[in-house]
């Protein structure tokens, strides 16, 4: 049973060297590369985040020029969404647990996992290069005629970019699709699937069918600015809404993207800090699959005010209300599992609770955008860029962070300061609230996006949201110190820290590269805290077959 | 109004009222869900916080009453909110009968307007109090977006094709003009302002801005310049369909189909002829573009509305006549 000795190899020194980490084929250390990759590029675009709180801080535009500043809110807006908010999760933690969780050593493709990785890492540096050479100031979305005919920055490299990164989610995907078809241990059935592996299913699913599209669509950008075709020319007969109908077709469902994996491991949290199963665990699991398929029918809910008809504006006004109630589904569930569960507020948990509390905002102000006699007034103005921080960075980085702290002890085999842990979670929530709330006011007030100046009667409200985002910035570099100490003087954790449930939580900490020293055989529920009755608190060894 | 909700823009148009309204009670269910569900994890947390290393949770685990129930409410709230909002957006998306007509050109980084009575302003906007007001609105270039928050309104502004807004000051004032969509460089430069004045102030003040005639008059010389007059004419045989009447009548296409002449299909009729065809027409029309400014274009369209119908009878001759 004890076989948490310190002599046994692990994932992390089965092997030495930089090259036993490139050429890498273990999911673990896929995990660990994305880590390091997402984490670069989050700093990066952080960096363009803090100077753009830094102009807003004054009315009249003057730390930077304006060409700058443009430069500055698109680097921020390309770098945050393809570089880190779609592969984080998925990345990291996705490559790192969805096999341990179904019991398996690997995913179903090894080497494309890395070649992933790699396809990653070349995108990224691509769309570097084009930061280095000046950036690209179109926005993150790059619409048309701007960027293929006025734009005069580095909009193809950028593009291209973009464009080769998209492999790298669609190959993720596939992979993470067949490994959860194929893979899961004898007696891991799909209702016995942790909601961890749900999400990932679910947005693996989004990520197959939509990334192509976005694919398409730069690819167009790029042709059309090189050589001219026209497709999105209205001199030549072409039509530039045409981009944000393809544009927003992939990128509305890649805020599920961004938002499933995260929810999915909310789910785990939750489950691990009240010890209880989670909350209608099928409901929960559904609503993923919802939210994946109704995500793709409410594009138009961005071309609200682009000339589009008013029937097809009311048309994707209804589907976009429609897309709330998985989400509210979730968040009910969520929210009763702690109805007799034995509640732990340590890190994790705080960062879940957070979640919930930013996500409702985000998601009922998501109710307020779909509502078309207010969308009018406020599209492209700053409640939309709260709307969507509440969802992305609300949703999506408590849930990163959150898992990142829950799973810390397994990647690492050691424990991160819980004290600090609980600070940067007090931090990022507090901080995130001032920076974004004020911004739903000045969106209200009229203040439009992407403004480089404003009129003086806003110049409090936004002094509050870049105080706000010293606040945050904190609370994000907090764990980046306390986690790289911790990788040294951090308790050893041992296998079941948390005394949580989960395949993940019976072998190793970290775990051997084969995950398992005995294959496991699945016989209980997931979460099955209160069940069947061998509830020794401690570590659950893996149910035997009988 | 005297008492004044913080952070509301000013209500200074009819619909102000209406969009206020509805965010207010956008707001109002949103508090409410959000206190809910806050005070039911603040409740459970705290009551079923941990007490000892070993504990576990309960098996309370589903319920398929709870499940429908937060399913179905949120279902009918939405549902209430999306007939309430798409209401309030009819109102916004059609003008009032008696909406008087204006023009706006949006540029790099610049707003052209342009009155009926053909007054032109850069970046400021003059209107009359009470009166219903349409732009007609198109881009020299990349996409804009008018946007006035004191009156709820917005439309992005497209090169290409028009789009339009309409709006009824209530208040006279000065108000924010934004571009709210990003256009390049100097987006958050490209500001203006939009004077609304008692009527016969406004009156005043257009006698005091010179003009070079109304843009129907202006339209008209351009036809005759462009010699647009050598095809389109009331006579048999002529080359052209004559033009009286046509705006606001659909028009049957060589392809079959049929499309209202509104003022896009005048547009394209001009730059891209070749695009929809009359039934009954060769297709030897030339394109205009880029002879024409954006401002020339709409001058000329006024010039074709405000011809009259009375050369139906000779239209149809005409048409016989090129068959
Ligand atoms: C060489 C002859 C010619 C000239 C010059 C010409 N047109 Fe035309 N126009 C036509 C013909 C033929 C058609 C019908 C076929 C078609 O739709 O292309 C037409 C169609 C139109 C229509 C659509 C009429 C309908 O019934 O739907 C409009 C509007 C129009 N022209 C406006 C103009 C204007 C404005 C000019 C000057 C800037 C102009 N045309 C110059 C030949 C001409
Ligand atoms: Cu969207
Ligand atoms: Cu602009």
């Amino acid at each position: 049973m004890s076989r948490t000795g310190t002599a046994e190899t692990n994932y992390l020194n089965a092997q030495h060297g930089l090259k036993s980490w490139l050429l890498t084929l273990d999911h673990k250390r896929i995990g660990l590369l994305y880590l390091m990759g997402v984490s670069f590029f989050f700093l990066l675009g952080g960096i363009f985040a803090l100077l753009i709180r830094l102009e807003l801080l004054t009315p009249q535009g003057d730390l930077v020029q304006p060409d700058t500043y443009n430069r500055l809110f698109s680097m921020h807006g390309i770098m945050m969404v393809f570089f880190f908010l779609i592969p984080a999760i998925p990345g990291v933690l996705g490559n790192f647990l969805i096999p341990i969780m179904i019991g398996t050593r690997d995913v179903a493709f090894p080497r494309l996992n890395l070649a992933s990785w790699y396809i990653f890492m070349a995108g990224g540096s691509i769309t570097l290069l084009g930061v280095l050479a000046g950036g690209v100031d179109t926005g993150w979305t790059f619409y048309p005629p701007y960027s293929s005919l006025y734009s005069a920055t580095n909009v193809l490299t950028v593009g291209i970019g973009v464009f080769v990164n998209g492999f790298s989610s669609i190959l993720t995907g596939l992979n993470f699709m067949v490994t959860i078809h194929r893979m899961r241990a004898p007696g891991m059935t799909w209702f016995r699937l942790p909601l961890f592996v749900w999400g990932h299913y679910a947005t693996s699913f989004i990520n197959v069918l939509g990334t192509p599209v976005i694919a398409i669509t730069l690819l167009l950008l790029v042709l059309e600015r090189a050589f001219h075709l026209g497709i999105f020319d209205a001199t030549k007969g072409g039509d530039p809404v045409l981009f944000q109908h393809l544009f927003w077709f992939y990128s509305h469902p890649a805020v599920y993207i961004m938002i499933l994996p995260s929810m999915a491991v909310i789910s785990e949290l939750i489950a691990a800090f009240t010890r209880k199963r989670v909350f209608g665990y099928h409901f929960v699991a559904f609503s993923s699959i919802g939210i994946a398929v109704l995500g793709f029918l409410v594009w138009g809910h961005h071309m609200f005010v682009s000339g589009q008809s008013v029937y097809a504006g009311t048309a994707f006004s209804l589907l976009t209300m429609l897309v709330a109630i998985p989400s509210a589904i979730k968040v009910f569930n969520w929210s009763f599992t702690l109805y007799q569960g034995s509640v732990s507020f340590d890190t994790p948990m705080l960062y879940a609770l957070g979640f919930i509390g930013l996500f409702m905002i985000g998601g009922l102000t998501g109710v307020f955008l779909g509502t078309l006699g207010f969308d009018i007034h406020v599209h492209d103005t700053y409640f939309v860029v709260a709307h969507f921080h509440y969802v992305m960075v609300g949703g999506t980085i408590m849930g990163y962070l959150g898992g990142l702290h829950y799973w810390w002890p397994k990647i690492t085999g050691r424990i991160y300061p819980e004290f600090w842990g609980r600070m940067s979670a007090m931090l990022v929530f507090v901080g995130f609230n001032l920076t974004f709330f004020p911004q739903f006011l000045l969106g209200y007030m009229g203040m439009p996006r992407r403004y480089h100046a404003y009129p003086e009667e806003w110049q409090v409200l936004n002094v509050l949201s870049t105080a706000g985002a010293s606040v945050l910035g904190l609370g994000f570099l907090l764990p980046l110190g306390y986690l790289l100490w911790s990788l040294k003087y951090g308790k050893l954790a041992g296998k079941n820290p948390w005394g949580a449930k989960g395949l993940e939580w019976t072998t190793d900490s970290p775990p051997p590269t084969e995950n398992f020293r005995d294959a496991p055989v699945v016989s209980e529920e997931a979460y099955d805290y209160a069940g069947a009755g061998h509830g020794d608190g401690g570590a659950p060894a893996p149910a035997r077959a009988h | 109004m005297p008492f004044k909700i913080p952070f509301m823009p000013e209500q200074a148009s009819s619909m102000a009222g209406e969009v206020d309204a509805l965010t207010l009670y956008l707001v109002a269910m949103a508090s409410f869900f959000t206190v809910l569900v806050a005070a039911m994890v603040i409740y459970f947390a705290i009551r079923y916080r941990r007490r000892s290393p070993d504990e576990v949770g309960g098996s309370f685990d589903n319920s398929a009453l709870l499940e429908i129930t937060w399913t179905v409410i949120p279902v009918l709230i939405v549902l209430f909110t999306f007939v309430w909002g798409a209401r309030v957006a009819f109102r916004l998306y059609r003008p009032p009968a008696d909406a008087v007509q204006y023009y706006v050109t949006g540029k790099q980084w610049m707003w052209k307007t342009q009155h009926p009575t053909g007054q032109r302003e850069i970046n400021e906007l003059h209107v009359p109090l009470g009166q219903p007001v349409k732009l007609l609105m198109t881009s020299e270039d990349v996409i804009h977006s008018f946007f006035v928050p004191a009156f709820r309104v917005k439309a992005d502004v497209l090169p290409g094709r028009y789009t339009s807004l309409w709006f009824t000051p209530t208040k006279t004032g000065r108000f924010h003009l934004f571009c709210a969509e990003y256009c390049g460089a100097e987006h958050s430069r490209m500001i203006g302002w939009v004077t609304v004045m008692e009527p016969e102030e406004y009156q005043a003040w257009l006698a005091s801005v010179p003009t070079q005639g109304s843009p129907t008059a202006a339209g008209e010389r351009l036809f005759a310049q462009l010699a647009c007059h050598t095809c389109h004419q009331d006579a048999a045989g002529a080359k052209g369909p004559a033009l009286g009447g046509l705006y606001g009548r659909p028009v049957a296409l060589a392809d079959g189909r049929t499309v209202l002449a509104d003022e896009s299909y005048l547009r394209e009729s001009i730059l891209n002829p070749a695009a929809k065809v009359v039934a009954g027409y060769e297709a030897v029309m030339p394109s205009f573009q880029g002879q024409v400014s954006e401002e020339g274009i709409l001058e000329l369209i006024n010039y074709v509305k405000s011809l009259p119908a009375g050369g139906s009878a000779s239209v149809a001759a005409a048409s016989e006549g090129a068959l």
